[in-house]
């Protein structure tokens, strides 16, 4: 599919769906709460087919937590970035472990560094950091208290 | 809870557990497995990260980008000339710099060395793992002449740092057209001798067929990539399907394969040594004179916005992804490494199988701890 028509599946799918501009790859910000189901369908539904993820990465924006999945399809060639953005008091998110295995590591990795609870996850703990590690190193707001740099 | 899920948590209680690694001569690396098992058979892997753990991914948002170049070399360090250039490919790609061909042909030839250097290195290791300790003096004699071409004309042998957005650090060295010549006219000779070695040993074919097997869709839902994942028949070739630097101008073929067993990824590397020097054959005789970089500003700030750029390693695909506010220094910047992706396959691969069987896998999957710790 080209990334028009792929625009025009995913807003059938989510009309909320909300599209950046001027990007590399198609990026779609979607409703957080629906992540499970639009992923499943990505992936289940012959048309898109995106069997691969790439990378699962977290990103702490200066208003909101957000996940960023690069999607690629092997059957068609065709990639796309979905980005599920939370509030900053209480960030949770639908686990995508289910679509792909490969998000199982990487979750725990997210959970590590940005404190992002995934729901559903089999096995939500530290990978990292050690078990009794306090805060969620790569937020902005994080401080460490025992190894100070600042340069 | 399903039935099977309590029947496999039972059988995980059930388990003697035994710990591979920090320390295990197998791992390479400070990796620590927990191994489940009944008898001898494994019914569980549990991968436990962090001993080398050393915040790059932090580091990166306070370094600029010429500086995070040096933090690539120490992720996977068996292919840092590769990971640099997936850092300078984003910068360019980013800035819109045309760098001159010159250097794409060179960061070409310079990747498929690293590639042999790593895959002989593989190979040492891979035999003695399983016991063929012979391997490991023949494997790393010839990495040693990659070695010296790189410390000739990058000044490092292992980091060598020599890739800089829009080129290299400075020329190489004139000695290395004919030193690469001679090092492929001496490998070619040694290469089939790594076969009669290993390859045939019947207790090499026993230890690694039907090992570990893991069918294409496994590995595509696992992003398994690289050697391993086209052993399965993944076909994940960044090199061929989204071409950089000089990979458009050459002829080469995706080493693919449909088992998916330790063997078949041990073939697939020891095809991809063939096609490596293919690789450089076509293109030593193609670097032309003239400047060997572009023309960058002192200070390089990317123009906001969020980047992502994949090439080939040795191991696998790796992802650079870079969030950018318009600052000399990055936002975020994430690394998606090969390993980690590999590493998460190894529970699902290794579950039926013998505990000395580990050792077949993992050292098949060539796991670098590095690049999964980050």
């Amino acid at each position: 599919m080209s990334n028009e028509q792929l625009q025009n599946y995913i807003k059938e799918l989510v009309p909320e769906v909300v599209f950046e501009e001027n990007t590399q790859y198609l990026v779609a910000v979607v409703p957080t709460e629906k992540i499970y189901a639009i992923t499943e369908n990505l992936k289940k539904n012959a048309s898109t087919a995106f069997d691969y993820m790439l990378s699962l990465t977290g990103v702490d924006y200066p208003d909101s937590y957000a996940v960023v999945y690069h999607l690629e399809s092997t059957k068609h060639n065709h990639l796309i970035v979905l980005k599920a953005k939370m509030d900053k008091q209480n960030p949770k998110i639908d686990s995508v472990c289910k679509v792909w295995p490969a998000a199982e590591l990487q979750e725990r990795e997210v959970f590590d560094f940005f404190g992002v609870h995934f729901n559903n996850h089999p096995d939500l703990r530290r990978l990292f950091m050690d078990e009794e590690w306090q805060g969620y190193p790569l937020r902005k707001d994080y401080k460490d208290e025992i190894n100070i740099v600042e340069l | 809870m399903s039935d099977s899920k309590i029947q496999e948590n039972l059988q995980k209680e059930d388990a003697y557990y035994v710990n591979m690694g920090p320390q295990h001569p197998s791992t390479h690396g400070v990796l620590r497995l927990r191994v489940g098992l009944q008898g001898e058979k494994v019914i569980h892997v549990e991968p436990h990260c962090g001993y080398i753990h050393r915040g790059i991914e932090k580091m990166c948002e306070k370094d600029t980008y010429s500086q995070i170049i040096h933090l690539t070399d120490r992720l996977d360090y068996l292919s840092a000339n590769t990971n640099n250039e997936a850092v300078c490919l984003l910068v360019e790609n980013a800035l819109g710099i045309e760098v001159p061909e010159r250097v794409k042909i060179i960061r070409t030839i310079l990747d498929e060395l690293t590639r042999l250097a790593s895959h002989q290195l593989w190979w040492s290791v891979m035999g003695m793992d399983l016991g063929a300790l012979t391997t490991f003096f023949y494997g790393l004699r010839d990495r040693e002449k990659i070695l010296d071409i790189f410390e000739e004309s990058t000044g490092g042998r292992l980091l060598p740092s020599f890739n800089t957005p829009g080129g290299f650090m400075h020329d190489i060295h004139p000695n290395f057209v004919p030193r690469t010549k001679e090092f492929l006219a001496y490998f070619k000779k040694k290469l089939p001798e790594y076969n009669r070695l290993l390859t045939g040993n019947v207790i090499f074919q026993q230890r690694t067929k039907g090992i570990g097997i893991l069918s294409k869709e496994d590995a595509i839902a696992y992003g398994v990539t690289g050697p391993s994942g086209r052993a399965s028949g993944f076909a994940c070739d960044v090199r061929k399907h989204h071409p950089y630097s000089a990979y458009g101008m050459v002829d080469f073929k995706e080493i693919l394969y449909t088992e998916g067993d330790s063997f078949y990824r041990y073939v697939a590397r020891m095809d991809e040594m063939w096609e490596s020097m293919k690789i450089i054959e076509q293109l030593i005789d193609r670097i032309e004179d003239g400047p060997y970089t572009a023309k960058m500003k002192p200070i390089i700030k990317l123009p906001a916005g969020e980047y992502y750029q994949r090439v080939e390693t040795t191991r696998g695909e790796f992802g650079v992804f870079v969030i950018s506010t318009g600052d000399k220094t990055p936002y975020r910047m994430k690394f998606r490494s090969p390993n980690f992706a590999n590493l998460s396959a190894l529970d699902y691969m290794s579950r039926g199988f013998k505990i000395a069987d580990m050792v077949a896998i993992m050292s098949s999957l060539d796991l670098v701890i590095p690049d999964i710790d980050r």
